[in-house]
């Protein structure tokens, strides 16, 4: 099609498309008057049964585990792809590179200073999962962009040995073996798949949940490997390579 | 207007959409994409929402009081890391493809004609 | 063995995982036979809950959290004769492709392995699923692994198929999570059966018919339905073939299945009033595929991208035979649906052995050259008949059954449609065959004037002989399809469990309830044998069809000009419109479900 004929099709097909959906969608229940009966029965039972208060949570990680298992290999393949899609390419050729980065004293010292409370703030958010709002896939970021604030602050050395690529690629799939070792783990001692088998702890306390704590961590693991992973491989992308430039 | 924020999810979807189809630029087109998977998590977090109801968080407040549906939340959540990643997975590809092509439009790359 | 389920989806997400961690620790040959070992475990696990699950299907609850008063809590893994009979062929063709990875790449590194195995896992999860969200996470799942394999190449490769993939198949994601957000508004529920049992018998209202519709869109697009089959010419073309064995030969299929299983234990009830309405709107779109890809088949001289439409073809009567939404159909369907996988699978495996000898995939410049592989060009032929219905073969059971359910619904033309499209298809292989490996036909001609592209070889060098790795797997492919086609029995076997693959009530029974549905009726009346006249004729008017494209210039040039100038209009266009522009197909995606919209509510009397 010719760029014109294009966006005229598009537009209308937008426009029709549209008018389908909003003819659904207005159909829906009012904004606010959800209705359903999933959320009344998990609310209600889910701080009795998993000592959890962080609902979500115990969604995510007990009730609806399966799902999040696929969600975490997702990001598994998607940051492995990324990988040897980059690597393929690319060779051995510019690693010692300098990075196009420049960074100014002030930055450098502000992020020093906030490098020890991102970290601490990472974990807090991973551990305590079950108890408030976060749990392993938030705090996983937060604890990767630690990583990223290194580079910005300390430079390529800092990070490079921050990021060694086969340590970083073996965590994130310790973490995401992790998760299904823990699911298996309970297959053994006769219960089902991914059920909950550990003593659920006092509310309110760091040890509530059970199990929703092991697969928190372990998702906290892999998510901020795989994140660091990400950073590494496109921050690599972007150093001046020798022969160019 | 009582769902006027279901709306305004097809209404960025639909944006989205026209941005991906005439698009001339690789990494406008993914942006365009990640807009239009955004606008699924508003729809599907405004599906839940209760009028008068808190976060369904019990911490601090005891069980049985009034909350918003859980279960959307949770699923948008893990949704919106691994769109992050999806959408790096694409950048990537757009990368690629400058590298080899030399050029970000669609319109340019020479796609398996002969 | 109820505890075994999961491990159908859990040991190759395990083993991936372990792959990753250990990779530079084992040497390449232990990863290929810890993959293959893996995948291998699948199809027999598969194979095992698929002779268990015969009479009553089996509900396994994640986690332990079983429903309370009828509401599911948890997620629920549904295992049936088709679930378990989809995730053994996913085992199988896995395993094969493995095998023919063994020796067919020089150097690849750990991860294609691991991919390969989350790839599995994924297709697995999505067949066994129970709940909507979970067929959601598990078609993502599906889909990111497979791009991320299609742009996976040991050499150069050209990504804008995987692109053009990646853009189309995600925005088809979107529609489904709409679809699932739709039908959450209304129930409140995820569990099929209990979303099934909420939506009851009402009448079918706008925020069905558009949930189903872009369900129904979203899987339509991972099944390369007409018009959202764009990206599948394009992806086949760049993804390494072992990857397009799988692909092919059941990931498409795939996304039929899914909404096939969604409609019948959601969409039932409220549409039981309007099955017309969805019969002729699906099986208008089934013909029009299976027509197009058919023609497309025949324009190809890429050897890839002609299979890739001959899998579009196929995936079009596919959609004929579930539209007929009747269990001889839905039967037929099924065992189609194997047959092909099998067979579409050995002739890609036998075009990666054409690439890796002669890395080359034109089938003009390959002319003659297939002379030395006579036991490949045997398999390809073999295939080939296969693919037009010769018995037999699986292919012929199913599209027997097909035509017998549309007969019984007065759609009498299927049959010629199902005819003109395995014998269209079926000759373009014969054709590409009878070219590369008997010499027939012309020398450089643009004949066909399809797209070929220098496609980059996948191995580094060409081998001199062939490994019997290499050769084994699509002649056991073969054999199998050969042998489903001989099973005694398959088609009333096929159509009791339908009926229970039908039966709405029972599904949510059994799952919510755990009460375990009253024994299907048994339908004596139906034939449910292969014809044998239709499948011969189908195969004599393949293999004249190739005999006539390749010795088109022994005609009177008179008529060889005719023919060209007449067909010459469609051809422009239909090349025209697969441009390989990612926007060309997003719009496409969208007049495609906007036309299938309209046509529905109109159908449906809504508006």
């Amino acid at each position: 099609m010719t760029i014109r004929s294009r966006q005229i099709m598009a537009l209308g097909s937008t426009a029709a498309l549209g008018l389908l959906l909003v003819w659904g969608v207005i159909r829906l229940p009012d904004f606010g008057a959800y209705p359903g009966p999933y959320s009344d029965v998990l609310n209600a039972a889910a701080v009795a049964e998993r000592h959890v208060t962080n609902i979500p949570s115990a969604v995510n990680f007990d009730y609806r585990a399966f799902d999040t298992l696929g969600e975490e290999f997702m990001l598994f393949v998607a940051v492995a792809g990324l990988a040897v899609l980059f690597r393929e390419q690319r060779g051995r050729s510019n690693r010692k590179n300098p990075s196009v980065v420049q960074v100014s004293e002030a930055v450098r010292w502000m992020g020093s200073g906030l490098i020890g409370f991102t970290v601490l703030f990472g974990m807090m958010i991973v551990l305590h999962g079950s108890l408030t709002p976060g749990g392993g896939f938030q705090g996983g970021l937060i604890l990767a962009m630690t990583v990223l604030l290194i580079y910005l602050i300390r430079g390529d050395e800092a990070f490079e040995r921050l990021s060694r690529r086969a340590f970083v690629e073996a965590l994130e799939a310790a973490g995401a073996g992790a998760y299904v070792l823990i699911g298996l783990a309970m297959l053994t001692t006769g219960g089902m798949f991914l059920e909950n088998l550990l003593p659920i702890g006092r509310l309110r306390e760091l040890d509530s949940g059970g199990t929703i704590f092991l697969i928190n961590l372990a998702t906290g693991v892999e998510v901020s490997a795989a994140f660091v992973l990400l950073f590494a491989e496109f921050l690599e992308e972007s150093r001046k390579p020798s022969s160019e430039r | 207007m009582n769902v006027l924020p279901y709306v305004i999810a097809v209404w960025l979807f639909l944006a989205g959409l026209y941005g991906v189809a005439t698009s001339r630029n690789l990494i406008h087109l993914i942006v365009c994409l990640s807009v239009a998977q955004s606008s699924t998590y508003i729809l599907l977090i405004a599906i839940g929402y209760r009028q008068g109801a808190g976060p369904p968080i019990f911490t601090y407040v005891p069980p049985g009081t009034p909350a918003v549906d859980p279960v959307v939340q949770a699923l948008a959540l893990t949704d919106v890391v691994v769109s992050a990643a999806m959408t790096a997975l694409l950048l990537a590809v757009a990368v690629r493809i400058y590298k080899q092509t030399g050029t970000l439009d669609p319109q340019k790359i020479r796609p398996l004609r002969s | 063995m109820e505890p075994l389920v999961p491990l159908l989806i859990a040991l190759p997400l395990l083993g991936a995982a372990l792959l990753m961690v250990l990779q530079t620790a084992f040497p390449r040959s232990w990863a290929d036979g810890f993959a293959i070992t893996t995948a291998g475990g699948v199809a027999v696990l598969g194979g095992f809950f698929l002779l268990e699950t015969a009479d009553t299907p089996l509900v396994y609850w994640l986690g332990g959290w079983t429903p309370r008063d009828g509401i599911a809590v948890g997620i629920a893994l549904f295992v049936d004769p088709f679930s378990a009979g989809i995730a053994t062929l996913i085992g199988l063709l896995g395993t094969a492709s493995l095998i023919f990875a063994w020796r067919y790449f020089d150097s690849v590194g750990r991860m294609f392995h691991a991919l390969m195995l989350v790839f599995i896992a994924a297709m697995v999860g999505f067949c066994l699923s129970g709940d909507i969200f979970t067929l959601f996470v598990f078609f993502e799942l599906m889909s990111v692994a497979a791009y991320v394999l299609t742009g996976y190449k040991t050499e150069e490769s050209a990504l804008d198929g995987c692109l053009n993939f990646a853009v189309t198949n995600s925005i088809g994601a979107f529609f489904i999570l709409y679809g699932i957000c739709l039908l959450y508004g209304r129930t409140g529920a995820l569990n099929l059966a209990q979303i099934g049992r909420a939506l009851g018998g009402g009448p079918a209202d706008g925020l069905i018919m558009i949930a189903l519709l872009l369900i129904a869109t979203g899987l339509f697009a991972k099944s390369a339905l007409v018009p959202f089959h764009f990206w599948l010419a394009d992806a086949h073309a760049v993804a390494p073939t072992p990857v397009c064995v799988l692909f092919s030969g059941v990931m498409v299929e795939l996304g039929l299945y899914g909404i096939a299983r969604i409609y019948w234990t959601v969409f039932d009830g409220p549409m039981t009033g309007e099955q017309a309405a969805v019969r002729t709107v699906l099986m208008i779109a089934g013909t029009v595929t299976a027509l197009t890809g058919g023609m497309m088949c025949l324009l190809q001289r890429h050897v890839k991208r002609l299979l890739a439409f001959s899998t579009i073809s196929h995936a079009g009567v596919l959609l004929i035979g579930l539209a007929l939404l009747s269990p001889q159909g839905s039967a037929g369907a099924s065992i189609y649906l194997v047959g092909h996988g099998l067979v579409k699978g050995a002739l890609f495996l036998c075009a990666g052995i054409l690439l890796h000898r002669y890395r080359d995939v034109d089938e003009i410049s390959l002319r003659g050259k297939g002379r030395e592989l006579p036991m490949t060009g045997v398999i390809v032929l073999l295939a080939g008949l296969a693919l037009a219905g010769l018995p037999p073969f699986g292919t012929l059971l199913g599209k027997s059954l097909i035509e017998e359910a549309a007969r019984g619904h007065h759609y009498g033309w299927v049959s010629a449609v199902l005819f003109l499209s395995s014998a269209l298809t079926g000759g373009a292989v014969l054709r590409a065959g009878g070219r590369i490996f008997l010499g027939w036909g012309r020398t450089a001609e643009e004949e066909a004037s399809g797209p070929t592209e220098q496609e980059k070889p996948e191995t580094k060098e060409a081998r001199r002989r062939m490994h019997w790795t290499m050769v084994a797997p699509p002649a056991m492919l073969v054999a199998f399809a050969a042998l489903i086609g001989l099973a005694p029995n398959l088609g009333e076997q096929a159509m009791a469990a339908v009926a229970r693959f039908h039966d709405r009530s029972s599904y949510a029974g059994l799952t919510l309830d755990g009460r375990a549905p009253a024994p299907a009726p048994i339908l004596l009346s139906s034939r449910s044998g292969s014809n044998i006249g239709t499948g011969l004729l189908s195969a004599a008017t393949a293999v004249a069809l190739a005999l006539f494209e390749l010795f088109r210039n022994r005609l009177p040039n008179r008529v060889d000009k005719g023919i060209r100038r007449m067909l010459r209009p469609a051809v422009f266009v239909l090349n025209g419109w697969h441009s390989g522009h990612v926007g060309d197909y997003v719009v496409w995606l969208m007049i495609g479900t906007t036309l299938l919209g309209a046509l529905w509510l109109v159908t449906v009397q809504l508006i």
